[in-house]
């Protein structure tokens, strides 16, 4: 009966504090930056594409709603040919950020997709890339990888030494 | 066989195995199914001990808690040997290796394609090296050039030697090496340039790392773990080597290794890994096509009513096709019925074919497969230029030549075969018999003990001599010169002293009597009481099969239309201008009232078609080829096919229920036909168990085609339509199209893919390997169609032919081949086009000089009334009134191989009478 009683009072109470409900979409909550909302593709520094296609997000995904083809410049940087993301079946996991050596794939705090036609949540490259770094500054995977790519010879990455001139016996 | 050997007991970290003995401590490890990093020993190459990555600890006794640290590749199994993976101290040491092997590894493998299937990445995490320590400066180095078919990063080497071990000592290139000193060690070639060996492919999966990729691949890069991927069999040429085709989305992105002990082992050819590209050509059938509703494609069912039409009206014959499966001949034989069934192959194929099927069928001599043929220690080719026939035969006998050389010196020397740098050592450059009679210089005579370049008819005497010389009776071939007497008296007494005998011909030489004179040999070594081997290569992927099946011959079928007895003619997947002239089938189409037609590409006979069909290719099909030696080998579809294309079989079948054929009554499936053939074909039995049936589950599963770790399922479609469609099935086989299913391994004749826990790599195939390098679990998949009867008799065949004459104002042309550039389907592939040779013909240098032709000059000569203006080439061992004349390149026009070209008039030419042989 107390028990009763002291709920329902409680209760009563509730009606006085201060309000958590807010009112969406005139006001806006704050989401922290590592929340995991809606998915971007990120570039380095130069302004280049990050991706370099390399399939790790797209095996990593438990849903496997991502679905990207590499292919290369003329100058060997290899990138994704297209690149898609179905976000009707993403469950938003961040599973493919983990994943990602490039930095390239972020998922950023923004949530507001809804669509009325599900067709419309299967996002291409276009839609997926912005022109910036996203929440990690300063990497560039070409800087630091092996592979020679235009503006950027053998020898010239991080920690390189100039290529070897195999006809030298030299230490 | 080998003896089986008493097995002795080894101690793995305490626990006891029965172990064989011979073997090194890696093999039995990896044999008992122990995870023990490697990466310099590979199966078919054996140990060199140079990685230090397989250390393990060896005990002294069972009281000895130090022990030593050595190489479990370079160690023999001994009865009783105590040692172990797990201690603290063999594990760090492997840790620590392979930290200093990758000092200088890039930071690569998001775009490295070997990346998902890396021997490397696999090691790094068996050893716990997953985080690297190194971070100081990293030496680089500048990539070659190496052709159409190889990427080169030399960054990522780890120095392991095993390319070049490859690539020089058991595949004979010469021009990839290991250049410069210390750490600055390069593999490659002295400088940028197509690398020259048809086996250069193999590098891919040789090389432990991503310094050799594939290029083909590279152009439509996929994981391997993304692919879809099926059992294949190679189409490109007669051996059917075992190859795995993987797909992603809707085109056919590499052909890899798939292993077969029994067949192609652990590699390819270059034809058979490259020649893929023609799957995803411009230029394939799509859709069925009508010529009255022409240029739009119609729709399955009203191509199907058309030319279902035309067979209810007509009177019809069908062309088969020695480059489509068992099946699809098969059903369009019954469809057409047995009488009107032709093999559509050209003349001399049709009877060379025709005769090494009777002489495999009846010779006493062993029927050897490829890997045979590395065992055999003297072998004896005839007529054929192996690297461009039969490449991988090429690769076997590079391998027996050190047969009779090892099998002498190194039981002498008291160390175990397995310890290649010290046989090799030992050993060095010397050989073991090899002769090889061949009409123009082969590639294979670097390692010949003696070659023989002549005419056709020269090659089948010095077979003829050889024989009777073996048999101990009277030579028969008269008028032999000296010089060749003592050649067949030199062949014919190694041959006899030799343990295992080979003699190696086939349909390339285009003479009858020269398989004729290599059955005399088999058979007359079998009588001597020798174990004996003979393999004969064939024209195509499916010839012998073909012919077991039989059928008449081309020519009868342009004969039955030309006098009326027919009028309307189903031609399956076969291009007839490339079977007979021009003017012949020309003349054939104008006088058929109807053609139809099933096939994969646009060619010239499909051009002439009423109704033609999309056949699927290898990749979109299930079906069986019987090889050159009469093995019976199922390929499986790949991927889903849209209704529109669809197996050359299954297209029959439909055909036949439109016209309610009675034989074809309840055919559907692929488990339909077999038992079908089995019972019109005696001779086929076997070809029905070769794979286990479409409703074989394993735990009620059926195997995936696709890796656990296939991704993008929900998003590859999601473009076209957001709602994904149901799965596509497989009616046909125990396969599924997805990654659902039994995860463990398959039997042995349908595994899609290799790959176990922690072996991502090719080198997964240890895995499923009996014992490592041995067969498959389960046994090699394929079954041998042909076997010794008791009535089995050592015919012998008598009519060696005269010497060849030659004759004025014509040349003796004798087909020439070519590894890429001969075979209709593999020049596709943009890499082989660029590899394979402008038409050309070949002429003895002094002919030429007789003629005033110089190297490049413009020869002009006919073929019955096909008309050649050809440059000159010249080579001095090309017989004299001899010439050469390259078959099947694109844009050739076909000749009927030998043949008469007559020289054009204004050439004149003043006869001298020669000296042959
Ligand atoms: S993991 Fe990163 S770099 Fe790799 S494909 Fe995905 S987004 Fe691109
Ligand atoms: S070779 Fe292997 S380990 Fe090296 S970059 Fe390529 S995938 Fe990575
Ligand atoms: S290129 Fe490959 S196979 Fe050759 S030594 Fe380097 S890692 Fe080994
Ligand atoms: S040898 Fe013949 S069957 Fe084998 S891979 Fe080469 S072309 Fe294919
Ligand atoms: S595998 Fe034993 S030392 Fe390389």
């Amino acid at each position: 009966m107390f028990s009763l009683l002291r709920t329902m009072w409680l209760t009563f109470l509730h009606a006085f504090h201060k309000r958590d409900t807010v009112l969406y979409p005139e006001e806006k909550n704050y989401l922290p930056p590592r929340w995991r909302g809606r998915i971007v593709l990120t570039r380095d520094p130069d302004g280049g594409e990050r991706c370099v296609a390399c399939n790790l997000c797209a095996a990593a995904c438990p849903v496997d709603c991502i679905a990207l083809q590499a292919t290369e410049d003329p100058t060997g940087r290899r990138y994704p040919e297209f690149f898609q993301i179905n976000f009707s079946r993403c469950i938003f996991c961040g599973f493919c950020e983990e994943a990602c050596p490039t930095y390239a794939i972020q998922l950023i705090p923004d949530f507001e997709m809804g669509e009325y036609n599900r067709q419309n949540l299967v996002y291409e490259k276009d839609d997926l890339l912005i022109n910036g770094e996203g929440k990690y500054h300063g990497y560039n995977y070409y800087k630091v990888a092996g592979m020679a790519i235009g503006g950027k010879d053998k020898g010239e990455a991080e920690n390189e030494t100039p290529p070897v001139d195999i006809k030298s016996l030299l230490p | 066989m080998e003896e089986v050997a008493p097995k002795v007991t080894i101690f793995i970290d305490g626990q006891p195995f029965e172990v064989k003995p011979g073997k090194n401590l890696l093999e039995a490890c990896l044999s008992l199914g122990e995870d023990l990093p490697y990466f310099c020993w590979h199966p078919a190459m054996g140990s060199v001990g140079a990685c230090r990555q397989c250390a393990v600890k060896v005990f002294k006794d069972e009281n000895d808690t130090v022990g030593r640290l050595i190489m479990s590749c370079m160690e023999p199994v001994r009865d009783g040997l105590r040692l172990s993976i797990q201690n603290p101290q063999a594990k760090d040491f492997r840790s620590n290796i392979i930290g200093w092997l990758m000092t200088n590894h890039p930071h690569d493998c998001a775009v490295c394609d070997e990346g998902g299937s890396c021997h490397l990445q696999d090691m790094t995490v068996m050893t716990g090296h997953n985080y690297r320590k190194y971070t100081f400066e990293k030496r680089t180095y500048r990539n070659q050039y190496l052709g159409p078919f190889l990427n080169h990063e030399m960054n990522r080497c780890i120095q392991c030697y095993r390319c070049v071990r490859y690539y020089k000592d058991y595949a004979g290139g010469k021009d990839l090496d290991v250049f410069a000193a210390h750490n600055h060690l390069y593999f490659g070639r002295h400088e940028d340039g197509m690398l020259e060996s048809e086996f250069s492919g193999n590098l891919a999966e040789v090389c432990p790392t991503g310094v050799f990729t594939d290029k083909t691949l590279k152009e439509h890069y996929t994981r391997k773990w993304d692919l879809t991927t099926a059992p294949s069999v190679c189409q490109h040429c007669s051996l059917g080597c075992n190859t795995i085709a993987g797909e992603r989305y809707g085109t056919l992105r590499n052909i890899t290794t798939r292993f077969n002990g029994e067949v192609n082992g652990y590699f390819l050819c270059d034809r058979g890994r490259f020649g893929y590209e023609f799957v995803n050509s411009a230029s394939r059938v799509r859709k069925p096509l009508v010529r009255s509703k022409l240029p739009e494609s119609t729709s399955k069912s009203i191509a199907l009513e058309e030319a279902a039409k035309m067979i209810r009206n007509g009177r019809v014959i069908g062309i088969g096709s020695p480059r489509a499966s068992m099946e699809s001949n098969f059903a369009l034989k019954t469809l057409v019925g047995d009488e009107h069934f032709y093999q559509g192959v050209s003349e001399p194929d049709h009877d060379l074919v025709e005769f090494n099927l009777e002489v495999l069928q009846q010779t006493e001599a062993h029927i050897l497969s490829l890997k045979e043929v590395e065992r055999c220690d003297a072998v004896f080719i005839l007529g054929e230029d192996l690297t461009n026939t039969a490449p991988m035969l090429d690769l076997a006998v590079r391998q027996s030549v050190r047969q009779q050389p090892m099998l002498e010196d190194v039981p002498k020397a008291g160390f175990p075969m397995w310890q290649d740098a010290a046989v090799r050592e030992l050993i060095q450059d010397k050989k073991g018999p090899l002769f090889i009679a061949s009409f123009q210089p082969t590639k294979l005579d670097e390692i010949a003990t003696e070659t023989f370049n002549a005419t056709p008819a020269e090659i089948a005497r010095l077979g003829f001599i050889v024989a009777s010389i073996i048999a101990g009776e009277e030579i028969t071939v008269h008028d032999v010169s000296e010089q060749t007497q003592r050649l067949a008296k030199q062949i014919a007494d190694t041959l006899l002293s030799a343990q295992k005998p080979a003699v190696i011909s086939g349909t390339h030489g285009g003479r009858e009597s020269i398989i004729k004179a290599a059955a005399n040999i088999g058979n007359a070594l079998k009588a001597k009481g020798k174990d004996v081997g003979i393999m004969l290569t064939a024209p195509e992927c499916n010839s012998i099969g073909l012919d077991m099946l039989g059928g008449h011959r081309l020519e009868s079928a342009f004969d039955a239309i030309g006098n009326g007895y027919a009028d309307t003619v189903i031609i399956l997947e076969n291009d007839l201008y490339r079977r007979a002239s021009a003017a012949q089938v020309n003349k054939f189409f104008d006088k058929c009232k109807h053609v139809i037609v099933l096939d994969s590409l646009h060619n010239k006979t499909t051009e002439r078609a009423d109704v033609l069909f999309a056949a699927g290719t290898y990749a979109e099909s299930d079906g069986t080829l019987v090889n050159n030696e009469g093995r019976a080998q199922r390929f499986y579809q790949v991927y889903p096919t849209t209704e529109d294309m669809q197996e050359s079989w299954r297209w029959l079948i439909q055909l036949g229920d439109q016209v309610q054929h009675q034989h074809m009554r309840g055919w559907e499936h692929f488990d339909d036909l077999l038992p079908a053939m089995v019972v019109a074909h005696p001779n086929l039995i076997g070809i029905e168990s070769i794979t286990p049936p479409a409703e074989f589950r394993i735990a009620g599963q059926k195997i995936p085609r696709a890796t656990h770790r296939f991704s993008g399922r929900t998003a590859m479609n999601a473009v076209n339509n957001v709602s994904e469609p149901k799965p596509a099935e497989d009616p046909d086989s125990a396969l599924s199209f997805t990654m659902e299913g039994y995860r463990g391994q398959a039997p042995s004749s349908i595994i899609p893919f290799y790959w176990s826990p922690g072996w991502n790599s090719v080198q997964a195939i240890n895995k499923y390997q009996l014992e490592v390098g041995g067969p498959l679990r389960g046994g090699d998949p394929g079954a041998r169609l042909i076997k010794p009867t008791l009535q089995s008799r050592s015919t012998h065949f008598n009519e060696a032919p005269e010497h060849f004459q030659p004759l004025d104002r014509h040349l003796f042309l004798v087909p020439l081949y070519h590894t890429f550039g001969t075979e209709e389907l593999s020049v596709h592939t943009k890499g082989i086009l660029e590899k394979s040779p402008e038409p050309y013909v070949m002429l003895n240098s002094h002919d030429a000089q007789e003629m005033n032709l110089a190297e490049g000059d413009t020869l002009a000569f006919k073929i019955e009334e096909q008309v050649y203006q050809l440059p000159v080439k010249t080579g001095s061992f090309i017989a004299r009134g001899a010439a050469g004349l390259p078959i099947g390149l694109p844009g050739l026009p076909f000749a009927a191989l030998p043949a008469w070209g007559i020289l054009n008039r204004e050439i004149s030419w003043k006869k001298q009478p020669q000296p042959i042989s």
